[in-house]
């Protein structure tokens, strides 16, 4: 297990260090310099040269990778170079409302996906169960940002339930909660019809075990066998698909914190990217990558320790 | 293949989808043909209009008639689908058989290439490459191709490292079977199948990616017309207007809906035991 987790950690830092030396080779093969495309056609060579030296792209290449790696295991992620502020200053102030998002999201979606899912495994092929794995598909497949442009024209403008913008004002719970429900249904919708979908598949396959045959023929009450024995196994899946659905989440996180103009790690990358702010971009993306490869390792790891089968097998 | 279409039209689902994906690509690709207006033509007379009998989803804010401006997003959606899965495709199954036929090195490296693409959520991978590039339809191909090869590469490598410890392979290479004829005529009609299926239900992901990416401003340049744009144009004038909001929705839903439809009908008649993976 342990030669496990560190094998898992090693491949996870590699996998980032491959990526930010990926975006790093992209931003030196790009046609262009990136100080006089952030200063404009106007800029003088010695304003440009100025700011190449700044954004640290007066080095050669391997340099500037080896420079920021030496900074980022400081805990520097770079300096803003228009507000002068560190990144990681930045990204870090950003980074709890994306995390209190997507898990208000994922929360939503468990609470609604997971009983519908076992409902209709239990109740397969009946009315109720087809309508549900329709729905679930046209949940799974209708964009998220197709879903908060239609929540905000419905519950915000138009009937005007909850605020449109923002995301409430620091401190004051309640109003933090009605400025997060419009965002989290937009991501939680397609996860209410995916887990709806994995679990019934899951627990279909779990109700044929000899296990549940024999806590049926012992003569346990269904809801026992129902609750306790299958839908304990059923959920598995589902924690494995969360962790690797944290670059889905994160993603339908940017397109909802741009529609519902709210603060984020999403909608700092975007306002970065609008003003060619390449370390706020690069911090930015280097800290989503991180919380992504984080989540994928945490889910397989959970996954082995919840589920014996696997564990013995590591 | 007429027999497939047979059974897909028995299933009510398949035949909802096929209706649903052959009326959107029809109608795209006679946009020429049906479209009322020209779909940049500028008439600020007639901006903001509700639906009518003039304008059938009514018109944006520079008197654009929104009905026209949807059939021909229609051919950027399908053109960027198309091009993009196709040549990924095209990658990914090359890669995939190195990986998979290849030296255990190669494949190692391979797959750390597949694991650190995988690793970029694809939007923000989608907007750096954007940022550094500039927006544009054949970047927006570009990020989609790179970020789709894994999905193929490692569906023909498992195939391939299947096929390859089999009898039949190890008696065509102690024929003296070239490495191109086992991977064309041994593995290749093996993986065909569910990497049929698999860049069937890719369709709808890519083109809500690129209707996703134009909404961002960093896809197709105005005035084209594309989904996304249309809905970039919605949110801005979301207090004014719900017209560009539900035209743009409408087909980009619709289509959707459409190729998943399709796309699992085709799936649980074609190859059943994908199911448990998706």
């Amino acid at each position: 297990m342990l030669f496990y987790l560190i094998k898992r950690l090693a491949l996870g830092v590699v996998i980032v260090m491959l990526a930010v030396t990926l975006l790093f080779c992209m931003i030196h093969l790009v046609p262009g310099d990136p100080a006089r495309i952030l200063l404009g056609p106007r800029a003088t060579p010695e304003l440009i040269a100025g700011m190449s030296a700044r954004m640290g792209l007066d080095q050669p290449l391997p340099i500037q990778i080896l420079l920021f790696f030496g900074n980022l295991f400081r805990g520097d992620l770079g300096m803003d170079v228009i507000t002068n502020r560190p990144v990681a200053d930045m990204v870090f102030g950003q980074l709890p409302y994306t995390l209190w998002l997507i898990f208000t999201a994922i929360g939503f979606a468990m609470v609604i996906g997971i009983p519908l899912g076992c409902y209709s495994a239990l109740h397969r092929n009946t009315l109720i169960d087809r309508v549900t794995g329709v729905l679930s598909v046209a949940c799974i497949t209708v964009p998220a940002f197709v879903v908060a442009l239609y929540s905000l024209l419905i519950f915000a403008v138009t009937l005007n339930w909850f605020p449109a913008v923002g995301a409430g004002e620091q401190g004051n719970f309640w109003d933090q909660v009605r400025h997060i429900v419009l965002p989290a249904l937009a991501i939680g919708l397609s996860w209410i019809g995916y887990l709806a979908r994995l679990v019934r598949a899951s627990m279909l396959e779990v109700m044929g075990e000899n296990h549940i045959r024999t806590a049926r023929a012992y003569g346990l009450p269904e809801r026992v066998v129902v609750f306790r024995y299958a839908l304990k196994l059923a959920v598995l899946p589902t924690v494995t698909v969360i962790g690797v659905g944290m670059g889905f989440l994160l993603s339908a996180a940017l397109f909802t914190e741009i529609v519902f103009a709210r603060p984020g790690i999403g909608k700092l990358i975007f306002d970065s990217i609008t003003t060619r702010n390449y370390p706020v971009v690069m911090g930015s993306v280097l800290v989503s990558t991180v919380l992504f490869v984080i989540s994928t390792t945490l889910s397989d790891l959970v996954n082995a320790w919840l589920d014996p089968r696997i564990r013995s097998s590591l | 293949m007429i027999d497939i279409l047979r059974r897909i039209t028995r299933e009510p689902l398949g035949m909802i989808g096929l209706v649903l994906v052959v009326l959107i690509v029809i109608s795209a690709l006679l946009a020429g043909v049906i479209a009322p207006y020209d779909p940049i033509e500028l008439r600020i007379v007639d901006r903001l209009q509700g639906p009518s009998a003039a304008h059938l989803l009514g018109t944006d804010q520079l008197g654009r008639d929104l009905f026209s401006r949807v059939l021909y997003g229609g051919q950027v959606a399908l053109k960027v689908a198309l091009i993009s899965i196709g040549a990924a495709l095209g990658v990914g199954v090359l890669f995939g058989m190195i990986a998979g036929f290849g030296p255990r090195w190669l494949d190692n490296i391979i797959m750390l290439f597949f694991d650190t693409i995988r690793s970029f959520p694809t939007v923000m991978f989608a907007l750096a490459t954007v940022a550094l590039v500039g927006p544009s339809l054949e970047t927006v191909i570009a990020v989609i191709v790179v970020t789709t090869i894994p999905n193929y590469g490692r569906v023909v490598r498992t195939q391939t490292l299947s096929i390859r410890s089999n009898e039949f392979i190890k008696a065509e290479r102690a024929m003296g079977a070239s490495m191109v004829r086992i991977l064309g005529v041994h593995v290749l009609p093996n993986v065909i199948g569910p990497l049929m299926i698999l860049a069937s239900m890719d369709i709808p992901t890519v083109i809500a990616l690129e209707a996703g990416l134009s909404f961002l401003g960093m896809g197709v340049k105005p005035p084209t017309p594309s989904w996304g744009s249309i809905l970039n144009d919605g949110y801005t004038l979301i207090r004014n207007t719900p017209w560009p909001i539900i035209a743009g929705s409408i087909p980009l839903v619709l289509i959707t809906l459409g190729f998943t439809f399709l796309g699992e009908s085709l799936r649980d008649l074609i190859d059943p035991k994908l199911r448990k993976n998706i």
